[in-house]
């Protein structure tokens, strides 16, 4: 995108650049439109999924959605216990 | 066959939803189209001072959904043009005054008697949208180049889909050619990229829509302006007709080639 490009060159990009680059990212945002209980809602069912196979770690489950540049991802950080070997080994 | 009903939303205020309204009502009226405008803004109503029809008012929608009044007695003739009325808003109640089943029953009723029918939505989101948005068949978008606009944009588009209106059609109103030149504003086609709708229309920002709104008489009715112009051909794609979209300003052959063949892919 040549907003970045011009920003390299040390050209200040057109306001009008700024303001397209800053609507498509809100609008990505707007656009996932999960209330804060409906994400909760959703983490829950997939601990209860998950916890069906394996065992989680009470610790640290996470469930965001991320923006990674234009596209949003689910990102599920859950930790699982006993599935390194250093639990066996005691290391 | 009943007329079509036709809602004219935004999200954000003040983008010209209301002038737009009065403009396209009465540029399918000097058509000879029989056209009902509503204004559903109830509280905040607008759309009989835009159209100088503030005086001529004795019935509301309010008092025809309670009851009190007979459509027919509320609907004002438009003192220019035979075939245009309007059904003005309550201006003393609120938006819950009228729930979208009474709204949906009073706009099939003036489907019945009219060729289309204009609903003028209030800002937002709330009661007095799905008020407006209630009987309408189909939706025209009003937005500005400007980002809070796009982005409530966004977002009525969503919720018109939500509610069966899909394949809204939008019209970018008050553009600066100048400015778009500059890069100080977004241009068509930043706009229809990012919303991904289907353009109808695009008016340019003219004092002239002022002193028609201050003397009560809709710049369609008699006026040579670029904005006029721009309204008369949203009226006439309206009516099906394609129409190739004007060139903003009388900037050399060069620009006025690369804006038409620009543009000219979102042709209607």
């Amino acid at each position: 995108m040549d907003f970045f490009g011009k920003m390299f060159r040390g050209e200040e990009p057109r306001s009008k650049e700024v303001a397209k680059e800053r609507l498509r990212l809100v609008l990505v945002q707007d656009r996932m439109s999960l209330s804060p209980a409906e994400l909760e809602a959703l983490k829950e069912d997939l601990l209860t999924v998950i916890s069906k196979y394996l065992e989680i770690d009470d610790g640290g489950p996470e469930v965001n959605l991320e923006r990674e540049g234009e596209s949003v991802a689910l990102v599920a950080t859950i930790p699982v216990k006993r599935l390194t070997g250093a639990a066996r080994t005691g290391r | 066959m009943a007329g079509k009903v036709i809602v004219i939303t935004s999200g954000t205020g003040g983008v010209g939803k209301t002038t737009t309204t009065a403009n396209l009502g009465v540029g399918l009226a000097q058509l000879g189209r029989r056209v009902c405008l509503v204004d559903a803004d109830i509280g905040l109503r607008n759309l009989d001072v835009v159209m100088g029809l503030e005086n001529r008012i004795v019935y509301d929608l309010v008092e025809v959904v309670d009851g009190h009044a007979r459509l027919r007695n509320a609907l004002v003739k438009d003192k220019r043009l035979d075939s245009l009325y309007l059904l003005p808003a309550a201006q003393t109640r609120e938006k819950d005054a009228v729930s979208p089943d009474k709204m949906a029953d009073l706009t099939a009723q003036l489907a019945a008697e009219f060729d289309y029918v204009l609903v003028d939505s209030p800002a937002g989101i709330e009661h007095g949208f799905r008020n407006a948005i209630a009987g309408a068949g189909e939706a025209i978008i009003v937005c500005t180049p400007e980002v809070a606009a796009v982005r409530d944009a966004d977002r009525i588009i969503g919720l018109l889909e939500a509610n069966e209106l899909a394949k809204p059609k939008l019209v970018i109103n008050r553009i600066r050619p100048r400015m778009v030149r500059k890069g100080d504003m977004m241009d068509i086609e930043d706009i229809i990229e990012i919303l991904a709708v289907e353009l109808i229309g695009v008016v340019p920002d003219d004092e002239e829509i002022i002193v028609a709104t201050n003397k009560g008489e809709p710049i369609v009715l008699n006026s040579r302006s670029r904005s006029a112009q721009a309204y008369r051909n949203i009226v006439k794609r309206i009516e099906g007709e394609d129409v190739p979209f004007l060139a903003l300003e009388d900037a050399g052959f060069m620009e006025r080639v690369r804006s038409f063949i620009g543009i000219g892919r979102n042709k209607a």
